[in-house]
């Protein structure tokens, strides 16, 4: 005879709590403590470097940094991870989650260009060359912003498109085109910046249409709002433009 | 397999001591405990997404058409990637388990390779082999015209690297468990070794490969990583419900839930249904 | 059909373990090899099954070689016409009884119908008919047995084997499957090799008994001689004889320093001598006359032996001696007692140990 276990579950509730270090900025303005920011994956490479130059700037001052998709960082903080900043790649994420002062700012755009192999062995000029027979072809998904901006474009160019897969980020369609698994993919232009020698960015007009506004806020139950702020303001600080800039973002 | 308790006989005369009557019948709080513990820690995850399923939109989620083409695309490929490492995977546990070979344990330790390797990481390996410019992939495009990225087979084979040292490992230990003696018995009996595998060998290890065949089919249906790397996301083609699901969480958390709350429940029902009859054991 | 259907030397040098063992069959004879544990009886009937290959000597069934390493011939067990009846029996457990005697006929060539009709037959004639659907965990020990030798049997093997037939049994089914199993081996047309360390197995059952003892034969007979001359010391315990070796002159062997034993033969040289533990009569005091074979002795032990007493002897020989528990009462016979020891000069046996 087997052993009937009947479980009944109850209401029982997994609270995950996190555990990050509650700053707390001091009463003359001075910044310090731990400030955690939230941002983009795309953001990665410029913001490390923007947050070495805050901690410079602001000694006694840390930057924690959780880069991930944003959509995947909208769900982590509206699920309670404590979070003081959000930058994210599209507006969208940004308006699901609550932030303290209004208003989200655009900090800098991004804008498609057609990743091919190094060298552009195919001679990729146009969005229209891309629905040439046997030439295979990445987009991200409609889900995701690069695949948003990807249709945008398209429809823009009045280009009809079959690509061979939809993928999930953008670090997947360029992955394809670096192994040669497709000849061309639409990502953003500081992702091939980032794969420099790989990769070869062919600019297009029609990405005018589609470009990405990356907003940028304090959050409503930032746990270190003074350094929160402070760190919004160093972002769009001239210094921090000039590190955007290099890394091919462009000014809002 | 099962865990067993005998009831006890409660007769009016019974003179056993309290003590003795619980030793026999129940279950030691010690393990109770956190065998119970484990369950919740187990099931909880499914009660939370339970608890934030829409409900009322359940149906019409249902009946989009992407929702069944991907779990069609799912289920088939699962399978498929099962009997593929069924195939290869039990000689390969045979091998392991019955040959006697120079760095058997360094082969024993690549078999497990796909494990612990990140199944994204698994994916760009699969294509530095099997993609365009890979190593095999380039022969079979220009000899064959064959592409396995991008494709339908390509999922099969991302599934299959990921999901076959569960079945190896299962069955090779089921074949170091089962009593060689029978396999004389069917030699003396006329049977040579490829009859004895197949009418004597197998049939011992039933429950084992039974329960390696499950693991492995059920961890090619969770399959993400190397799926997604290596044969891309493409509707009806290569997007299969982990998928699906992953790509609805960057719009819809909502229809997540829903998609893997299908995929739970399709393959909770395919495995409850398939445990009691092949793997309980003679 | 010069000889012997079976014709082998058995000899397997594994570890600092030596087979050697020579045997010969004829057709429709039964053979049991006898031995205690870890004699190497085993290791001969794997041997001849196929499944452990010989490193010396040969094994030939009908005139053609089975296993012979000096001309690298060995033909692999699934390829000899033996059948096997294992010690567990080693009944698949996924196949009903009617599949598993069903199953060596398959693998022999028959169709499965063929095979099924044969198989049915082989149940029927060890009266297992009615249980042909039964899985071997639904059969009982002797049930499980009786379809083993149906098993075996069923492929038509010119040499079956037999490990330990009956050893797995309770003592009453040993009983039953015994009387069985003799009519069995009688009515079998091939040569028969059984391997078991129980006597009454071996006498019952066989034409012939080889006893082997640290792989190497022992002695070799017909039940009859064996059970009257035993060689060794196991052979004698396994028929119930006191047994003593000594240099033998007309009628007197000296079996120990200070004892000469008085036997009715008349040898020279190495000999045996053997007397029942019955006939050994114990005293409080040396018998008067000084009759020949009596000697000084001290109780060793005393164990309950049927309707009797066995009492082990120390003394110039170990002895055991058989009393009935009114003689043992009367001579408060306990450990460390001290007694005269005599034995009837017609109840011993002597023969030569060359």
């Amino acid at each position: 005879m087997r052993l009937r276990t009947s479980i009944v579950a109850g209401a029982v509730a997994l609270v995950l709590t996190g555990c990050g270090t509650p700053g707390d900025g001091t009463a003359d303005g001075g910044v310090t403590g731990t400030v955690t920011v939230f941002a983009a994956a795309s953001l990665t490479a410029t913001f490390d470097r923007i947050g070495r130059d805050f901690e410079a700037a602001h000694p006694g001052s840390t930057v924690m940094f959780n880069f991930a998709g944003s959509s995947a960082l909208a769900t982590q903080i509206t699920e309670g991870a404590p979070a003081d900043v959000f930058a994210s790649a599209a507006p969208r994420h940004l308006a699901a989650v609550a932030t303290a002062d209004g208003t989200p700012a655009v900090f800098v755009r991004n804008q498609l260009v057609i990743a091919v192999a190094a060298g552009n062995p195919e001679g990729v000029r146009s969005l229209s060359d891309l629905t040439r027979p046997g030439l295979k072809v990445a987009l991200c998904a409609e889900q995701v912003p690069c695949g948003s901006a990807a249709s945008r474009a398209l429809d823009a160019a009045g280009v009809a498109l079959t690509p061979v897969t939809l993928e999930a980020d953008v670090r997947g369609a360029l992955a394809k085109v670096r192994l040669g698994e497709v000849d061309a993919a639409l990502v953003y232009r500081t992702d091939t910046r980032s794969t420099a020698p790989d990769v070869t960015a062919v600019e297009f007009p029609e990405s005018a249409q589609a470009v990405n506004d990356y907003p940028i806020a304090v959050l409503a139950d930032a746990p270190n709002p003074t350094a929160a702020h402070a760190f919004v303001a160093h972002v769009r600080s001239a210094q921090s433009r000039a590190v955007l800039a290099e890394a091919g973002f462009q000014a809002p | 397999m099962t865990l067993i308790a005998h009831p006890v006989r409660r007769s009016a005369g019974s003179r056993r001591p309290r003590g003795a009557r619980r030793r026999g019948g129940g279950v030691p709080v010690a393990l109770l405990l956190p065998a119970l513990l484990g369950l919740a820690f187990l099931t909880l995850p499914l009660i939370g997404l339970l608890a934030r399923t829409p409900w009322s939109t359940l149906p019409q989620r249902l009946a989009e058409p992407g929702v069944l083409a991907a779990l069609r695309l799912s289920l088939l490929t699962a399978t498929l990637a099962t009997l593929l490492c069924l195939l290869l995977g039990v000689p390969l546990a045979w091998l392991l388990a019955r040959v006697e070979f120079p760095g058997r344990r360094l082969v024993r330790a690549l078999v497990t390779v796909p494990l612990v390797l990140p199944p994204v990481v698994g994916g760009v390996a699969l294509l530095l082999v099997f993609g365009r410019r890979g190593l095999i992939g380039g022969w079979l495009d220009q000899t064959f015209g064959i592409t396995l990225p991008f494709t339908t087979t390509g999922v099969v084979f991302a599934e299959a690297f990921v999901a076959m040292p569960f079945l190896v490992i299962a069955v090779e230990g089921a074949l170091r468990g089962a009593d060689r003696r029978y396999e004389e018995a069917a030699a003396t009996l006329g049977a040579g070794r490829w009859t004895t595998f197949t009418h004597v060998t197998v049939p011992l290890v039933g429950p084992g490969l039974a329960a390696g065949a499950v693991l492995c089919w059920a961890r090619a249906l969770g399959e993400f990583g190397a799926t997604i790397t290596f044969a891309g996301n493409f509707p009806g083609r290569t997007q299969t419900m982990p998928l699906a699901v992953y790509l609805a969480l960057e719009t819809d958390v909502e229809a997540a839930i829903v998609l893997s709350l299908i995929l739970l429940v399709v393959s909770v029902v395919i495995l409850a249904g398939l445990r009691d009859r092949w793997i309980s054991a003679p | 059909m010069t000889g012997h259907l079976l014709d082998a030397r058995l000899t397997v040098e594994r570890g600092g373990f030596r087979l050697d063992v020579p045997l010969r069959v004829a057709a429709g004879e039964v053979v049991a090899l006898l031995g205690p544990n870890g004699a190497g009886k085993t290791t001969a009937l794997r041997a001849l099954a196929g499944l452990q290959p010989l490193t010396a000597g040969h094994i030939t069934v009908a005139g053609s070689d089975q296993d012979r390493p000096d001309r690298r011939t060995f033909v692999p067990a699934e390829h000899r016409s033996v059948g096997v009846v294992f010690q567990d029996y080693l009944l698949f457990p996924h196949l009903n009884a009617l599949d598993n005697v069903a199953f060596g006929p398959r693998r022999h060539g028959a169709n499965r119908r063929t095979a099924r009709r044969s198989a049915v037959d082989w149940l029927a004639r060890v009266g297992l008919g009615e249980h042909a659907r039964q899985r071997p965990g639904q059969l009982s020990g002797g049930q499980a047995q009786r379809v083993a030798l149906a098993r075996a049997l069923a492929v038509r093997p010119a040499v079956l084997l037999l490990d330990e037939p009956l050893a797995a049994l309770d003592a009453r089914t040993r009983l039953d499957t015994r009387a069985e199993l003799h009519r069995h081996l009688a009515a079998h047309p091939g040569a028969t090799v059984l391997v078991t360390h129980d006597p009454l197995d071996a006498l019952v059952l066989a034409d012939r008994l080889v006893i082997v003892e640290e792989g190497r034969v022992v002695q070799e007979g017909d039940a009859a001689t064996v059970t009257a001359r035993p060689r060794t010391d196991y052979v004698a315990r396994l028929v119930g004889l006191n047994l003593h070796r000594g240099r033998a002159e007309n009628n007197h062997i000296r079996v120990a320093d200070g004892l000469l034993l008085t036997v009715p033969e008349r040898l020279d040289g190495d000999a045996f001598v053997a007397f029942r533990p019955s006939a050994v009569a114990l005293h409080d005091d040396q018998p008067a006359g000084s009759p020949p074979n009596t000697w000084p002795a001290t109780v060793a032990g005393v164990q309950r032996h049927g309707d009797n007493l066995r009492v082990q002897l120390d003394g110039p020989v170990r002895v055991a001696a058989d009393v009935p528990p009114a003689t043992a009462a009367t001579l408060r016979l306990v450990p460390g007692q001290r007694v005269w020891a005599a034995v009837g000069v017609t109840e011993t046996r002597a023969y030569p140990a060359g």
